[in-house]
């Protein structure tokens, strides 16, 4: 079952477009935003709101990755592994990372704490190596930052 | 035209299609994949590139898709450019790099385009090292068997369910190379047209279930062109058997009527249509009840002489029962047993008053009678009383194409082509209409529907004679009457092809003479509006066209002797009406090939061949005739009913009929003979080139290959001498080209139509004055009309297991309120007496029939009801 | 040296009335009272203006492919691609964080222009600086009346709303975004038609990068042969350029189009970093060619990138040092396309993974003989036209330029079966 608060959101975003099918999206990360990710039940229930069928709203779902179909952890860090970010290093963050939650990209710590995926290139190439923690921009990061963010995130 | 060179040679080409198109009509030989015939173009699968050179001077060229570069005149292209053929076989490598190839356990295999595609560009040697991806497979349900592994992404699948057959519980899942194709979640696949993608995908990932329990290879299958035997549209098919077992059926392109696609009842009906041998239990034609009668042989000539014992030698009354599931050779011969004015066409009575009206309206004109081509290009239609996917399955799909018709207009004037589906579809959006759907109950059209209106048959015709009124003041009003959908009738005057559907399945008399007005007004207006009818079964027009008696009237004749061919009277009358008829009768003879009720009641039965065990013509309910041929050898005892009646004739000293063609020659009607033409030359084989077995498959009996057997009813043979491919349209027994195995090989056969049309208007049709009284609901009891369900209403599929899998449990249908007055809720049941017998009903709950009316399946016992009618229903 | 982009640029955006202040809505307020739409569109077509989006395709003459008049479908649709998501590309994120008004008020006016009545900002959600600062831009402009019904009192009415994506490097491909726009999957459609005529909900449709838009106001405001003034070479303007990699100062810089590229590398980005060696860059992003440390005195400009073998592309490059495999920096490049495609056509969907695990194995010192030819040959026929849309043939510029300008780092990876800089 939708909230109250989650269904007027997505009602919300349904009002800045002609068909429903539009706010999908705006409506699988307004669910997302307050459970983390979205299960079999939250999809069913986003395509009924939306009179999409669960084929074709998981077909859309599945497409993007920032819509995660399967649980994350509390919070999600997102490391930037594109280009730039790899000439500064990212490489040796991931590393960094594997070693301090004992997950590898894509997977969450053991605690439940954190998940981390890897991203396209954020927008940050100048104070590349770059990731962000939530909703957070980190720029210019290295490992001992990481610790440092880790230990603010928890 | 537009004249293209293809490496440099110049050829005439239809303009209005791509260059795959017409480089495949040229029947010359360019790889594809997304491509097709009936879905057009996407450029998904970059499989049909090819070399195009600005202008005889332009010696580089740059490689395009053909399915995507438009057959214009001057066009210049090279198919065997080495840079063309490089990267095809480069896009077969990346297709390559993650298939299983596991051919040989693939029921693909043998029939399967990516072989043949793969084999055709040349690439032979694997050069990837990394692993493979792999995915999980889902139960689709009793029609298909999943298995993505194999799937090479081409997008044919969805765009086939979701585009063209509006299902909505299929699609594409993931992104880059990991896209899925399947349902969110495992379960049975929804859409009634499923089936199709067992053609549709170029790969084993869809496969049909129901031949994987019997299965055998395309090129050991024994084919014959046959005519779907399970709805009143003929939709043409191939059908399959090896060792005397049909084992499937698949599509065979007639662009007339179903062109590439099936219904899944039409498909996967089929398991029944033979003799059953494995299972004894079921063996349908062992006349156990007729033994109770002190008869006990049935078979052979054995059988004839049965009969003739009895009927030959006495003096009385002999009449005879036809079938509209029959075929007319077999119901002409049994009007000729018994003489015209013994022979009573066995509709019901309801039907065949129904569909002798259809006939004059169609007769009479201006309107034709749609094919399901036409339906397809309508631009604008009006769906009266009919719930189509259910009652005409395959129309529903064509009615889908039409309500594009209008924007496709549009788009084509905007300089898109029309095979540019990918461009077409992005214009039209979820543009779609006119469709105008006037039903008792919700419909599976209604999605793509402009309007609904529910309401009971008798304002279902008065709304159609008010819209004919609006359209041509000279047609009836109807006085008092509220228009329900706004601004239809200039819908339909605003279009060019308008097509009125209707049929017989409210059983309404008014209802099919608005649906007549309807199209009178408009071709009044000069529009070219159609009429399409449905009917019940294969045979339906056939039979009303041969004429008869009434069934009533046979049960009233003083009969001594009555010989049913292929019916079961009790879905036709009511159960005491057939029990008393049946027991009053001395000698009652049943020709059939289903047991049935009326078997069971029958001194003789006499084992019929299905449209599998035999040759013969019906006609569709446009008026087309179109023959269907055996497939399974013929084996004692079994023979088409019209040779059993010809062996009868020859026993009691008159003439008979040594094959198919004499019976044609004598019915006398060069239109039905001409529905297939003759034997010319050499015989067309049944079977494959490469098939196999042909000496061993026998010899634990003989280690001597037995001769082909006879076929004295076709210019086919039960053989593989011969080359089918140039077999005319109704003589291709299956579609095979060297290099092209699978289904796609249908673009080197002749695109002709086959069949011939029975019936074309006059200008004879004068506007119906007759206006039913508004519909008055009554208290205590419903007007309960018939609900027909596309798997277990047609009597000849419903006993096919998978089928059978997929049959709903046959329900009433009552509006919430009716239900909540008599104190039931779904699952609740309700009983009414009918004929002296009381029935029980499951109860399911529809909200959108109108006030009165209930709804009943028509399947099995419910089908001698004698629906529609009033029922006092009471709570069980 | 004028830098119309970026003069109001602040770390905290500057607000409404601060903005007005410095003559923002000056342009909107002109065009709605002072010109036709055909006058905006005739001004920046005179302009030269280009998309900035990577494609460098004449903004005017795009706009003038939209059917005009009051019997053309409606409502028609003018998007800002905020997807930004090419790698190494950082440059909208800084107009859209640092003055969301002067994208706003560029809207304004280029929807006047082609009179569409209705826009949409789509941006990737990773933006959330952006998103927030843009919610209360629209929410501040909707105050003052320049967005909404009969904008400053004219007879233009325009709604803009902000669309949040969830990710994937094709939204930014601008047919795949009116697709993810409509709520599918953000794969491309075919062009012709193209969106201009038929889009958005099959509507007319304009898709504009960011950069480009926010050009506009100054070119209404200033004019075509100031615009044109601004540039060092014939495209109009001033372009925002970046540099990242292992520069001394890596950042973002609004100059001249023209702007010779060592230039920038040097003056701006204050040359390599201490013990790293230039070797190449790649001019404007991930999906261009790399251009030698020998081609680096090219103008950046489209026309004279494009000469030199490569692209302007976003006009952010990134540059390769010595220290840096570059079959490393390949395969990793190739990673992100190959995760990126959107599994449309077989030779994107299938090629960039075999290209990204070929590369792999390279760097794992596991590459065989004959895995630089199926390189090449991914280079070839993964080029423009042989799959459906840009994104695979972008995948390949680098590709197909690092096999000539690399050769050798390549064949010494299959040779000592190791990586060099491992
Ligand atoms: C794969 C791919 C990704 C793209 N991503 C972006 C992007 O993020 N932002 C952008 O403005 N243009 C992007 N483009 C270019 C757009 O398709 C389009 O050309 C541009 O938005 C047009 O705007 P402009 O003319 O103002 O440059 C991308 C193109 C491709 C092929
Ligand atoms: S399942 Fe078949 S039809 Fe569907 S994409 Fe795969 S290969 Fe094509
Ligand atoms: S629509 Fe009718 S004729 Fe066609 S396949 Fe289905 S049941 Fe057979
Ligand atoms: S090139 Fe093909 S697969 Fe790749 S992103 Fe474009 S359409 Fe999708
Ligand atoms: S490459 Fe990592 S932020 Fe751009
Ligand atoms: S058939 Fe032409 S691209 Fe697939």
């Amino acid at each position: 079952m939708l909230t109250t608060q989650e269904r007027s959101a997505i009602e919300e975003e349904r009002e800045h477009y002609p068909t429903a099918r539009a706010a999908c999206v705006e409506a699988l990360k307004v669910v997302q935003r307050t459970r983390g990710w979205i299960s079999d039940e939250a999809l069913r229930d986003v395509a009924d709101l939306l009179k999409m069928t669960l084929d074709e709203l998981d077909g859309v779902a599945t497409f993007y990755n920032l819509i995660y179909r399967r649980p994350v952890g509390r919070r999600v860090m997102l490391l930037c592994d594109s280009v730039s970010c790899w000439i500064m290093g990212c490489d040796g963050l991931k590393e960094h990372l594997k070693m301090r939650l004992g997950a590898d990209l894509g997977q969450t710590s053991a605690d439940g704490r954190f998940t981390v995926l890897p991203a396209a290139c954020l927008g940050a190439c100048d104070h590349a190596p770059a990731l962000m923690l939530d909703e957070t921009l980190y720029g210019d990061v290295t490992p001992q930052e990481v610790d440092r963010i880790l230990q603010e995130g928890s | 035209m537009a004249r293209v060179v293809i490496d440099g040679k110049s050829y005439e080409v239809d303009g209005r299609r791509n260059l795959l198109h017409a480089c495949l009509s040229l029947k010359l030989d360019l790889p594809y994949f997304c491509w097709h015939p009936a879905m057009g173009s996407v450029g998904a699968c970059r499989q049909c590139a090819v070399k195009q050179f600005k202008d005889d001077r332009d010696t580089a060229g740059r490689l395009v898709m053909a399915c995507m570069t438009p057959a214009a005149d001057g066009t210049r292209i090279s198919i065997d450019d080495p840079e063309a053929k490089a990267f095809r076989a480069s896009v077969i490598e990346w297709l390559m790099l993650n298939h299983p190839h596991d051919c040989p356990v693939c029921d693909e295999g043998g029939e399967c385009h990516l072989q043949d595609m793969t084999v055709m560009t040349g690439h032979v040697v694997r050069r990837n090292r990394f692993p493979k991806r792999t995915y999980h497979n889902q139960d689709l349900g009793p029609f298909l068997t999943h298995e993505m592994n194999r799937c090479i992404q081409c997008y044919r699948c969805v765009r086939f369910y979701r585009d063209y057959a509006g299902g909505r519980d299929f699609d594409v899942f993931g992104a880059h190379d990991q896209v899925y194709f399947g349902r969110a979640e495992d379960g049975v696949l929804e859409s009634e047209f499923s089936g199709n993608l067992v053609e549709v995908c170029p790969t084993g990932v869809f496969t049909d279930k129901t031949l994987a329990r019997h299965y055998t290879r395309k090129w050991d299958l024994q084919w014959a062109p046959s005519i779907c035997a399970h709805c009143g549209l003929g939709c043409n098919t191939s059908v399959a058997e090896r060792g005397g077992m049909l084992r499937r059926v698949m599509n065979r392109v007639n662009p007339e009527v179903n062109g590439h696609f099936l219904c899944d009842r039409g498909r996967f009906g089929y398991e029944r249509a033979q003799r059953v041998t494995e299972d004894p239990e079921k063996e349908k034609r062992t006349p156990e009840d007729s033994e109770k009668k002190g008869l006990s042989e049935s078979s052979g000539s054995s059988g004839v002489k049965r009969f003739s014992e009895f009927s030959g030698s006495l003096c009385g009354l002999l009449i005879g029962i036809g079938s509209p599931r029959a075929s007319m050779e077999s119901n002409f011969a049994l009007q000729t047993l018994v003489g015209k004015d013994h022979f009573y066409s066995g509709l019901s009575d309801l039907d065949a008053s129904l569909v002798s009206l259809i006939l004059d309206i169609l007769r009479n004109g201006p309107a034709r009678a749609a094919s399901l081509q036409d339906v397809e290009n309508a631009d604008a239609v009006f769906i009266l009383g009919e719930d189509v996917t259910n009652t005409a399955p395959r129309l529903a799909l064509s009615l889908r194409q039409s309500v594009r018709q209008k924007a496709l207009e549009r788009i084509g004037k905007g300089g898109i082509p029309l095979w540019h589906d990918a461009a077409v579809r992005e214009a039209m959006q979820d543009e779609h209409g006119p469709l105008f759907i006037a039903t008792p109950y919700a419909t599976r059209l209604d999605d793509v529907a402009t309007a609904v209106w529910r309401a009971a048959p008798d304002d279902l015709a008065r709304l159609g004679l008010a819209v004919a009124h609006e359209i041509d003041a000279e047609a009836p009003a109807v006085s008092g009457f509220r228009m329900p959908m706004n601004s239809m009738a200039d819908a339909l005057r605003d279009a060019r092809r308008p097509i009125v559907v209707c049929g017989t399945s409210c059983g309404s008399v008014p209802l099919i003479q608005a649906a007549a007005n309807v199209a009178w007004a408009l071709r009044r207006q000069g529009r070219a509006a159609d009429l399409c009818f449905t009917v019940p079964e294969c045979n339906t027009m056939g039979a009303a066209l041969l004429g008869g008696g009434r069934l009533g009237a046979a049960f009233e004749a003083e009969a001594d002797t009555v010989i049913i061919l292929e019916n079961d009277l009790y879905g036709r009358a009511g159960a005491a009406q057939v029990d008393g008829f049946l027991g009053r009768v001395k000698h009652v003879v049943v020709l059939d090939h289903l047991r049935t009720r009326t078997t069971s009641k029958a001194h003789l039965v006499l084992p019929a061949a299905t449209f599998a065990e035999s040759s013969g013509t019906t006609v569709n309910n446009e008026g087309r005739a179109q023959r269907f041929f055996q497939v399974l050898p013929s084996r004692e005892p079994v023979m088409a009913s019209w040779r059993w009646i010809s062996e009868m004739l020859v026993a009691a000293g008159r003439t008979g009929w040594a094959s198919l063609d004499e019976v044609l020659a004598a019915m006398g009607d060069a239109r039905i003979r001409a529905a297939a033409p003759p034997a010319a030359g050499q015989r067309i084989p049944r079977r494959p080139p490469r098939y196999s077995g042909r000496t061993a498959m026998a010899a634990h009996v003989s280690v001597h290959e037995a001769p082909p057997p006879p076929d004295p009813d076709s210019p086919l043979a039960f053989s593989m001498e011969g080359f089918s491919p140039e077999a005319p349209p109704p003589l291709t027994p299956f579609f095979w080209w060297p290099g092209w195995n699978s289904i796609q090989a249908a673009h080197k056969f002749a695109d002709g139509p086959s069949g011939v049309r029975l019936i074309e208007p006059g200008q004879r049709g004068a506007f119906f004055r007759e206006v039913p009284a508004p519909f008055t609901p009554r208290r205590g009891e419903w007007w309960v009309v018939p609900v027909h369900h596309i798997f277990g209403t047609e009597e000849q599929s419903a006993m096919a297991p998978a089928i059978v899998k997929r049959s709903v449990e046959p329900t009433l249908a009552l509006r919430p309120e009716d239900a909540s007055d008599l104190g039931v809720s779904t699952g609740g049941a309700v009983q009414c007496m009918l004929d002296e017998r009381t029935y029980r009903f499951r109860v399911q709950l529809r909200p959108e029939l109108p006030v009165g009316v209930a709804g009943l399946s028509l399947m099995g016992a419910t089908k001698g009801v004698g629906l529609p009618c009033w029922m006092a229903l009471r709570r069980a | 040296m004028e830098r119309p982009l970026t003069k109001n640029l602040r770390s905290d955006a500057p607000d409404l009335a601060e903005t007005e202040r410095v003559g923002g809505y000056q342009a909107a307020r002109k065009a709605l009272r002072e010109m036709r739409p055909a006058d905006v569109i005739d001004l920046v077509k005179r302009s030269g203006l280009r998309g900035r989006g990577g494609a460098g395709f004449p903004t005017g003459a795009k706009w003038s492919f939209v059917p005009m008049g009051s019997d053309v479908p409606h409502p028609k649709y003018l998007i800002a691609n905020a997807d930004e998501m090419e790698p190494g590309s950082f440059k909208d994120r800084l107009l859209l964080e640092g003055d969301p008004h002067q994208l706003i008020e560029g809207m304004i006016v280029s929807a006047y222009a082609i009179e569409a009545n209705v826009g949409y900002i789509f941006l990737r959600w990773e933006y959330r600086v952006a998103a927030q600062r843009l919610a209360l831009a629209l929410r501040q402009a909707y105050e003052r009346g320049y967005l909404g019904r009969y904008i400053m009192g004219s007879g233009f009415s325009f709604d803009l709303h902000l669309h949040v994506s969830a990710g994937r490097y094709m939204c930014g491909e601008e047919t795949g975004l009116l697709n993810s726009l409509e709520g599918k999957r953000a794969v491309p459609r075919s062009k012709p038609p193209f969106p201009q005529s038929s889009g958005l909900w099959g509507k007319p449709t304009v898709v504009q990068n960011v950069e480009t838009l926010c050009n506009v106001p100054h070119i209404v405001n200033h004019g075509a042969d100031w615009f044109r003034t601004l540039s060092l070479s014939e495209e109009g303007g001033t372009k925002i350029f970046g540099v990242s990699g292992k520069v001394r100062r890596p950042g973002a810089w609004e100059l001249p189009l023209g702007t010779p590229c060592r230039r920038i590398l040097e003056e701006h980005a204050g040359g390599m970093k201490d013990g790293v060696r230039l070797r190449a860059v790649l001019p404007g992003g991930a999906s261009t060619a790399f251009l030698a440390e020998d081609q680096l005195d090219v103008k950046m400009d489209f026309d004279s990138v494009a000469r030199a073998g490569s692209r302007l592309g976003t006009g952010t490059m990134i540059a390769l040092d010595d220290r840096t495999c570059p079959v490393g920096m390949l395969a990793n490049l190739e990673r992100f396309f190959a995760r990126e495609s959107c599994g449309w056509c077989t030779p994107c969907r299938e090629g960039l993974p075999w290209v990204q695990r070929i590369l792999d194995s390279m760097e794992e010192g596991r590459g065989q003989p004959g895995d630089i030819e199926t390189l090449q040959r991914h280079g070839r026929f993964l080029g423009m036209g042989l799959t459906f849309c840009a994104l695979a043939p972008g995948a390949v510029e680098p590709l197909r330029s690092a096999l000539t300008l690399f050769r050798d780092d390549f064949e010494r990876h299959l040779r000592e079966k190791r990586c060099p800089w491992r």
